[in-house]
């Protein structure tokens, strides 16, 4: 008790020395991070495990793209199985002259049939839940399609033919799952309007579903009837597979913030580090002069602990409100990146993990000098010069490397992962490292050029070596997170866009009727548009190679793309010519009036997912039409000349037997919004998606994830900054006694300040100039080799960094040192 | 201090001395403009320091006085020469790196002016100290025990630099010290008890 209680009465007039601030603010700042992607982490996932279940609205789904036998339907009702049925398809929908793009959903009664809808009066307002669907004459739109649209309750809408009444809003379904990727906004209708719509033409690309429900007993003996009845083109899902991706998504995600939030919680455990030397250096007399009077090894350390502990338990508090109220503040920026607007509120684990961490860090990083604190000798009151033996190597690194390793360990769960995350921040931290002592030395050579301010100023970085190296690579790596985010968000957009010709399609129309093919040309080309060539589009599924079943066979690739290649069905064509765009690259492409046998041209994607040649054999189903041709060609296909191209050409003649539609880009210059509503009037079955909406959703979708990692990287930035503080503490005394003996020898004020500040400038521009230098590489590298796209430095990147790099230090410097460079020069002669 | 009056001439050497406590020190820092009195006045060098700001006597210090520690205070971030360097560039001097040279070889250092105070011995501190302080050919020379940290041999030699440089440069030289031989040297001995001149 004796302990508790002087640790309590010193505690108050420790503050005043200002390392335990530091300590403070660097814990408070780990633990925020930490509680703030916690939070953020559990509330997402449990969405998602909840959605999971429900994400069906059934117990078994059947998807496909062509209508399902009404059989299926009569054969669930006599067996006491509910059903429903969706008819889903993209459409642009009209409010008067305004036009949006939307995912059109047409439902039966009965549907959802396992969770419920929510609607609501207004857009993003909380909604309640309903069992109704909309009533023929009725829409149900999103709140991100009415939102767009403008108007409200009432508001008719066009869909196709058929014009629609608003009469409640959509707020979620329950199987929209989580989308991170929800392109369009949506609606639901009643099934029996669509025929009205005549949005349904030969060849349309519609998904037609089947939900089915029943008592667990009932539907497990549904199930395998319903699974004879499957063809190739359906899709089997129930709730054992509703969303693994997604769940491994989130998963992934969580993971990937949780190591960057690690990234500030090492960075702040540097600082810890730094506070407790400087609060161990401060104590070494009290404690000598402690131990003189017969204070024991543990009464001594205790009394130290006891403070460091309630410091930690203050900044598990103040870090955990803070991490709660980013997140609160990160989900309600996002929000458009979820799928639902309603998430389950935060479990308490976070808060547990804030504080384990919080006790875990002080216990490898401020544990060890402490020890060493106690073991100073009492005889140091008569002879300062008297210290603690030094430290045996794994008594001074053990605790921290422990608690490094534990602290990735508990975040990935995964030896591999941990061991590769460790490797590669060592390395990183340590290249940076590097670089600053370079930058240091190199610094340290101008310091005959310049003036008396500065030559004090860059003499300080090079005395404390070792703190400048630190607080460049801490700050640094901060600040260079955030800079490369801004770069490949920012930089190779614009790179990307400028390698586009200015006359580059910006629209797309799908689901051509063949019938209306030749007036659709004229209809463009009339209002002076310009269409790029017109390819027939039909739906074929990969069936064999060389004889063999595709779905017996492994792929040398198992990734997404061999699968998807093989398994689904996927868009095919027929050609007589090929655009520039298509580059051969292997065999040769038919003469332009071929009629023979059949041959196929391969994207080299597709060519090198299913490890296939020319020469090979390849089996397909089109429409229900099984055939097999040659592969004779293999083309590298330039995608984002917006001109329409496929993975899969079939030679002229071999598709004749199956109806298809049609697809083609145009430029028009300047866009008229009224020559699309006219056009979606006319050929009402056609889609049209406008690239540039597309870039802008694609583009919102991809700011949000971003603001989602910056905010994380933020206290990354903001740990660096604490670095800078714990470093510019810990030399507090020698910095007030300079600048005393500055203003003896007769510098004024503003020199003493300036030669501080000198000092600041130029480690925020050390700082500065290695982040830039890094997010300038890691953005050419992405660009160059994973986009592919030239890559331009950003006139405005070595500004921003330089700049506010050495802005932010200078600012956190001055606040740090403002009391102690107005030093009274009395100090000099009160110092001996 | 109560009651403090005196005046010391131009070229003058005078000691202040006087037990633990005595005001020694509180009283060398006032004269050098270093701390001010709550009362009376102060004049250095024609100028009334208690008239002036702070800056205004930082100013005063950089162009006419000179300091000597006992615990020497070089800058650890600079060199021998930059430390010598350091009042020249405050009181904005031509030709900085040449007198700071200069008198280092005066003081026998001239091989070690890129040496870092910590590369360097006590003796060889003091002597930079002593360098940085007569480089500006300062009015008054303030010492505060400035043989306090040496061993007696080096001491010894300090002082007699610091008497050579004094009397070569005809600088007024005010010294607090403990050491009774060191005081007898000076022409004059203030002698400090309970914060009052006692002798004069």
């Amino acid at each position: 008790m004796h302990a508790l209680r002087l640790a309590l009465r010193t505690l108050l007039r420790e503050w005043r020395s200002g390392e335990l601030g530091v300590l403070l603010l660097a814990l408070t700042t780990a633990v925020a991070a930490l509680t703030g992607v916690g939070f953020l982490v559990g509330r997402i996932d449990t969405a998602v495990r909840e959605q999971a279940t429900q994400v069906l609205a059934a117990d078994v789904r059947v998807s496909s793209t062509q209508p399902l036998p009404d059989s299926w339907f009569s054969t669930a009702s006599q067996r006491g199985v509910h059903s429903a049925r969706i008819q889903t398809l993209l459409s642009v929908v009209f409010r008067g002259d305004d036009s949006q793009l939307a995912n059109v959903e047409a439902v039966s009664d009965g549907y959802p049939l396992r969770g419920t809808l929510l609607v609501a009066d207004q857009a993003f307002a909380d909604g309640s839940a309903t069992r109704d669907i909309p009533a023929p004459g009725q829409v149900w739109p999103s709140s991100k399609l009415i939102a767009t649209l403008g108007g409200g309750i009432g508001t008719k809408l066009a869909i196709g033919a058929a014009t629609l009444t608003v009469t409640r809003i959509l707020i979620a379904r329950p199987d929209q799952g989580v989308n991170l990727a929800d392109l369009a906004p949506s609606l639901i209708m009643n099934l029996k309007d669509l025929p009205g719509t005549q949005l349904i033409q030969p060849g349309s690309r519609v998904s037609y579903s089947g939900l089915f429900a029943a008592d667990p007993a009932l539907i497990r003996a549904f199930r395998p009837w319903l699974l004879e009845q499957i063809r190739p083109a359906d899709r089997m899902r129930d709730v054992s597979d509703a969303s693994p991706q997604l769940e491994t998504a989130v998963d992934r995600a969580g993971r990937f913030l949780t190591l960057a939030s690690l990234v500030s919680v090492l960075l702040c455990s540097i600082a810890v580090a730094m506070s407790a030397r400087q609060y161990v250096r401060r104590h070494l007399d009290a404690v000598a002069l402690l131990k003189t009077l017969g204070a024991t090894r543990a009464f001594t350390l205790t009394v130290s602990l006891l403070q460091l502990v309630i410091v930690a338990l203050l900044a598990s508090a103040m870090g955990s409100v803070i991490g709660f109220l980013a997140q609160e503040w990160l989900l309600h920026a996002v929000r458009g990146l979820l799928g639902t607007t309603v998430l389950p509120p935060a479990n308490l684990a976070p808060l547990g993990m804030g504080v384990s961490a919080a006790l875990a860090v002080l216990a490898g990083f401020a544990l060890p000098p402490l020890l060493q604190l106690a073991r100073v000798p009492p005889l140091r009151v008569l002879r300062r010069d008297v210290g603690p033996p030094p430290p045996l190597v794994i008594l001074a690194f053990g605790p921290a490397l422990v608690v490094v390793v534990g602290l990735v360990w508990w975040a990935v769960r995964d030896v591999r992962l941990a061991v590769q995350f460790l490797i590669g921040l060592s390395v990183f931290l340590a290249a940076l490292a590097a670089a600053g002592y370079v930058l240091v030395t190199l610094c340290g050579r101008l310091r005959g050029r310049v003036g008396v301010a500065w030559r004090y100023g860059i003499a300080n970085l090079s005395r404390r070596r070792a703190d400048s190296m630190v607080q460049i690579a801490a700050f640094g790596a901060g600040l260079m997170v955030l800079l490369v985010l801004g770069v490949v968000r920012d930089d190779l957009e614009v790179d990307w866009r400028r390698s586009l010709p200015a006359d580059a399609p910006n629209y797309f129309f799908v689901n051509i009727p063949p019938a209306d093919s030749n007036a659709f040309r004229q209809f463009i080309e009339q209002r002076g548009a310009r269409l790029s060539r017109m390819l027939p589009m039909l739906r074929g599924r990969l069936t064999a190679i060389n004889g063999e079943d595709v779905q017996t066979m492994r792929f040398a690739r198992r990734g997404g793309d061999a699968r998807g290649f093989s398994g689904r069905e996927q868009n095919v064509t027929w050609a007589s010519t090929l655009g520039d765009d298509n580059q051969i690259v292997a065999g040769s492409f038919w003469p332009s009036d071929y009629h023979g046998a059949p041959q196929v041209s391969l994207a080299t994607e597709f060519q090198q997912s299913l490890g296939v040649g020319v020469g090979d054999k390849v089996s397909f189903d089109v429409g229900g039409e099984p055939f097999e041709a040659t592969v004779t060609s293999v083309r590298k296909v330039k995608w984002d000349s917006f001109q329409p191209n496929f993975f899969v050409v079939f030679s002229p003649g071999v598709l004749d037997a199956v109806s298809g539609t049609y697809l083609t880009s145009a430029y028009f210059h300047p866009r008229d919004p009224h020559v699309m509503a006219q056009l979606a009037r006319r050929f009402p079955s056609v889609s049209i998606f406008n690239v540039d909406d597309l870039l802008a959703q694609v583009r919102g979708i991809i700011d949000k994830a971003v603001l989602a990692v910056q905010s994380v990287f933020a206290f990354t930035l903001f740990a660096g900054l604490v670095v800078l503080l714990a470093a510019v503490q810990s030399s507090r005394e020698e910095r007030r006694f300079e600048s005393a003996m500055l203003r003896t020898l007769g510098a004024r004020g503003a020199t003493v300040w300036q030669g501080v500040m000198a000092e600041f400038v130029a480690l925020g521009l050390l700082a500065g100039s290695l982040a830039v230098a890094g997010a300038a590489l890691a953005g050419a590298f992405v660009a160059t080799r994973v986009l592919q796209v030239p890559y331009e430095l950003d006139p405005w990147l070595p500004l921003v960094g330089i700049g506010g790099g050495a802005l932010l230090v200078c600012l956190s410097g001055w606040l740090a040192t403002r009391s102690v460079i107005s030093q009274p020069p009395i100090l000099t002669l009160r110092g001996d | 201090m109560h009651d403090v009056s005196f005046d010391i001439a131009k070229g003058e050497t005078v000691a202040i001395t006087g037990a633990s406590g005595a005001g020694k020190s509180t009283l060398l820092a006032m004269l050098a403009g270093l701390d001010l009195p709550t009362a009376g006045h102060l004049w250095l060098d024609g100028q009334d320091l208690t008239a002036l700001s702070e800056d205004g006597r930082a100013r005063l210090r950089a162009q006419r006085v000179g300091f000597v520690f006992q615990s020497f205070h070089l800058i650890p971030s600079l060199t021998a020469l930059e430390n010598v360097l350091l009042p020249l560039e405050l009181a904005q001097r031509g030709n900085a790196q040449g007198q700071a040279r200069e008198v280092l070889e005066r003081v026998g250092l001239a091989p070690r002016v890129d040496h870092y105070p910590r590369q360097l011995s006590g003796g060889e501190q003091q002597r930079v100290a002593l360098a940085r302080a007569f480089v500006i050919g300062p009015a008054v020379l303030f010492a505060d025990e400035p043989t306090g940290n040496l061993d007696a041999n080096t001491g010894q030699r300090i002082i007699e630099l610091m008497f050579e440089m004094n009397r070569t440069t005809r600088t007024t030289l005010v010294l607090v010290t403990h050491e009774q031989e060191l005081a007898q040297r000076c022409d004059r001995i203030l002698h400090m008890h309970a914060g009052r001149l006692v002798t004069s």
